[in-house]
C-alpha cells in the first residue's frame, strides 16, 4: 500500500438543475483505481457514465463527495488548478478525435505541452516519440484532412501520452471508426495498458469493453457491477 | 506560457484562416491608411499656410488707395491713386513699432532677352520693400542709393522671370528690354514660391520706383509722387490692433480727410487674413482626422465581430485546449492577443499603405502631404489598443466556456 490510488472517489454526487428540478447524474459513487488497470466504463445514455467520467478527468467538480487523484483531493479546485492537473496527470481521448484542422499531427501532439512546463526544446522531440509509440513516425508533418479515422485517432492518442500522464480517459474513442479501425485502436490501448497505462475506457460496446480488465457498469447514476474480466 | 509562444500561437491560428484574417485585417488596414493619409494631407496644407507666413515675413500692413464708386460701380481696391511717396516716410518717422514702410507702383510690362520674351509684372520699390516682403537677394546686390533716386535702369528679378529667360546661364550683369526700354540685370531673388491665392510670387521684377513712375506707369502731373501701396512691416510684439487705429488716425490727419468722410485708402492687415487661413486650415485638418478615426472605429468592431464568430466556431478547440490543460486566462490571452496581432498587423500594413499613398500624392498628383512618423506610431498603437478593446468581450467569454460543455458542441 505504498503507492496511492492513480483515482479514488468517495460517494460522490453529482447534481444538474432543469428549471426547478434538480437531477441527481450520480448518486453516491465509490470506485478505486490502481496503477496498471485497464477499465471499461459502461451504462446506457443518462446512465452517468459521462458525469463520471468528467469527474474522475478533472473536467468538472461533484457536488458532494470526494475524489483522489493520486492521493491529491481535486473535489474543490478552482479551473485554473483543475487545468494544471489535466495537463500534468491525465491524457483525453475523445469520439470525434478533436485535433485542431490545418495542424501538422506533430503539432496536434504537441499541444498539451504549450501549457505545461515542460521546455520548448523538448516539444518536438518528445511529441515525436508519441506518433512513433502510436505508429505514425511516418506521418508526422500530415494535417488531420490528409490521415484516415484510424490514424486521426493514433495522433490523438498520441497526445494523450504526450506529458506522460498518470491516467488516459478514453470517452468512445472507437464510435467513429468502423470494427476494423475499432479493433486495431483497441489493440493499440491494450499494448499500452501492457507498457503499463493506466487506461480507462467509456463505451457502450460489449465487444470494446471485453478488451479491458474490469468493468464498471453505471444505471440510473449508481454503480451497479464492478467485476474482473474472466472473473465473472 | 510565455509571450513569444502566444504570439506564435496566434499567428498559426491566423495563418489557418488565413482567408478570414486578411479580410478583418482590412478595415483596420483601410482604418490606419485614412488617419495617417488624411493626417498627411492636413500637414501638407499647414505647411503651406506656415510657408505664407514665413514668406510674408512677420506682420505686415498693406495700404493702398481706395476703390472709386461711380454710378454704383465699385472699382477695385487701389484704382484711386492718393497716396503718395511721402506717406511712408511720414509713417516710419510717426510710428517707432514699424520696421519698414515701403512703397510700391506696379505695371505689367513685357520682357525680352535676346529671342525669348515674357510678360510680368514690374514692381517699383526701394530697398525697404524687399524687408517689408521679406525678399532675399539671391544672387548680385540690392538697389543703390544712386539708382534710388534717380531711377536707374537696373532690375533685380525673380526666380520664374530667371528661367524663362535666361534657363541655366547666369542673368547678373545682362541686359533686358522692359516694353521700350532696356535695363541692366544687378541681381535675382530667392524663390518665395506660391502665395495664399497660388499666385507665382516669382514672377516679377523689381525696379527702382521711380523708374517704374516715369517709364511704365506714365507720370501725370497733377499726381506727381503716388504710390499704388505702402508695405508696412511691424516689429515682433507689436500690438496691431492698436496699431492698425493709429495708421489710420495718422493717415486721415496727413491726407485732411473731414471727420464724416469714408478713408480714401484701405488698410489690410495680411498676416491677420492668413492666421485666419492657418484657423481654417486646422479646423480642417481636425475634421478630417475625426472621420478618418470613425472609419478606424468602424475597422475594430470588424474585428470584434469575427473575433466573436471565430469564438464560436472554435468552441470545440477551446474545449479540447482546455481539456488538455489550457487555463481560462491561457483562452484568454490567445484570443486576445490574436486580436491585437490582427488589428497590429493591420496597423503595420496600413501605415505601408498611406506611406505609398502620401508618398505618389505628394510627388506625383501636387497634393502637398507631409507623413508625421508621431501619428503613424499613435495610429498603429491606437491600432492595438483597438484589438485589446474590442477583442477583449470575444476572449473573455471564449475563457468563461466551461470545458464539458465547449467539447460538447457541435
Amino acid at each position: 500500500m505504498s503507492q496511492p490510488n492513480v483515482i479514488e472517489t468517495r460517494q460522490i454526487r453529482k447534481a444538474y438543475s432543469m428549471g426547478d428540478n434538480v437531477i441527481w447524474a450520480l448518486k453516491g459513487v465509490d470506485v478505486s483505481i490502481k496503477a496498471g488497470e485497464f477499465v471499461a466504463v459502461m451504462g446506457t445514455s443518462g446512465s452517468g457514465k459521462s458525469t463520471f467520467m468528467n469527474m474522475i478527468g478533472c473536467l468538472d467538480t461533484p457536488s458532494d463527495g470526494k475524489i483522489l487523484l493520486n492521493g491529491e483531493d481535486v473535489s474543490h479546485l478552482d479551473a485554473a488548478a483543475l487545468a494544471h492537473i489535466r495537463n500534468r496527470y491525465i491524457g483525453f481521448v475523445f469520439q470525434q478525435f478533436n485535433l485542431l484542422p490545418r495542424t501538422s499531427a506533430l503539432d496536434n501532439v504537441a499541444l498539451p505541452l504549450l501549457y505545461s512546463e515542460v521546455p520548448e526544446r523538448e516539444w518536438q522531440p518528445r511529441a515525436k516519440a508519441s506518433l512513433e509509440q502510436v505508429g505514425l513516425g511516418e506521418r508526422l508533418h500530415n494535417q488531420p484532412s490528409q490521415l484516415s479515422g484510424g490514424q486521426q485517432q493514433r495522433v490523438a492518442i498520441a497526445r494523450a501520452l504526450v506529458n506522460n500522464p498518470l491516467l488516459i480517459l478514453a470517452d468512445e474513442p472507437t464510435g467513429a471508426l468502423d470494427t476494423r479501425t475499432s479493433f486495431e485502436i483497441m489493440a493499440l490501448f491494450q499494448q499500452l495498458n501492457d507498457a503499463g497505462k493506466t487506461i480507462v475506457l467509456v463505451t457502450h460496446e460489449p465487444e470494446i469493453a471485453a478488451v479491458a480488465k474490469r468493468k464498471l457498469m453505471f444505471r440510473d447514476g449508481e454503480l451497479v457491477e464492478d467485476y474482473l474480466n474472466g472473473h465473472h | 506560457m510565455g509571450i513569444t509562444k502566444l504570439f506564435r500561437a496566434a499567428m498559426i491560428a491566423l495563418r489557418v484562416n488565413l482567408m478570414r484574417s486578411a479580410l478583418t485585417m482590412l478595415g483596420i488596414i483601410i482604418g490606419v491608411a485614412a488617419v495617417i493619409i488624411m493626417v498627411a494631407i492636413g500637414a501638407g496644407a499647414q505647411q503651406q499656410v506656415d510657408a505664407q507666413i514665413e514668406g510674408l515675413g512677420g506682420n505686415i500692413f498693406i495700404l493702398s488707395g481706395s476703390s472709386r464708386r461711380m454710378g454704383g460701380v465699385t472699382t477695385g481696391a487701389g484704382s484711386v491713386q492718393s497716396l503718395q511717396q511721402e506717406h511712408a516716410d511720414y509713417l516710419q518717422t510717426q510710428l517707432p513699432d514699424i520696421e519698414a514702410a515701403a512703397p510700391m507702383l506696379s505695371n505689367s510690362a513685357q520682357v525680352i532677352y535676346g529671342n525669348l520674351n515674357w510678360s510680368t509684372t514690374v514692381e517699383g520699390m526701394d530697398n525697404h520693400y524687399l524687408t517689408a516682403r521679406n525678399w532675399v537677394i539671391a544672387n548680385g546686390r540690392e538697389l543703390s542709393p544712386q539708382e534710388s533716386n534717380a531711377g536707374g535702369k537696373v532690375a533685380i528679378i525673380g526666380a520664374t522671370i530667371s528661367k524663362e529667360l535666361f534657363g541655366e546661364s547666369d542673368p547678373l550683369g545682362q541686359t533686358i528690354r522692359v516694353n521700350n526700354f532696356n535695363v541692366n540685370v544687378i541681381g535675382t531673388l530667392k524663390s518665395k514660391g506660391q502665395d495664399s491665392r497660388g499666385r507665382d510670387q516669382d514672377d516679377v521684377i523689381l525696379m527702382p520706383i521711380k523708374t517704374v513712375r516715369t517709364r511704365l506707369a506714365g507720370v501725370s502731373n497733377s499726381n506727381p509722387t503716388r504710390v499704388q501701396s505702402i508695405y508696412l512691416k511691424i516689429y515682433d510684439g507689436a500690438d496691431m490692433q492698436a496699431l492698425e487705429t493709429d495708421i489710420a488716425d495718422l493717415m486721415r490727419t496727413r491726407m485732411k480727410v473731414a471727420p464724416t468722410a469714408e478713408d480714401p485708402f484701405m488698410l489690410r492687415n495680411l498676416s491677420e487674413m492668413v492666421a485666419t487661413r492657418a484657423e481654417t486650415t486646422r479646423i480642417f485638418n481636425s475634421l478630417l482626422a475625426a472621420v478618418a478615426s470613425v472609419s478606424l472605429v468602424v475597422g475594430g468592431i470588424g474585428i470584434m465581430n469575427i473575433m466573436l464568430v471565430s469564438v464560436t466556431e472554435r468552441t470545440r478547440e477551446i474545449g479540447l485546449r482546455m481539456a488538455v490543460g489550457a487555463t481560462p486566462s491561457h483562452i484568454l490571452l490567445q484570443f486576445l492577443v490574436e486580436a491585437v496581432v490582427l488589428c497590429g498587423l493591420g496597423g503595420a500594413i496600413g501605415m505601408l499603405l498611406a506611406l505609398v499613398v502620401v508618398v505618389v500624392l505628394d510627388q506625383f498628383v501636387g497634393t502637398p502631404a507631409v507623413m508625421q512618423p508621431t501619428i503613424a506610431l499613435i495610429s498603429i498603437g491606437f491600432s492595438a489598443l483597438i484589438g485589446v478593446f474590442f477583442g477583449y468581450y470575444p476572449a473573455l467569454k471564449a475563457s468563461k466556456l466551461q470545458p464539458i460543455d465547449a467539447l460538447r458542441y457541435e
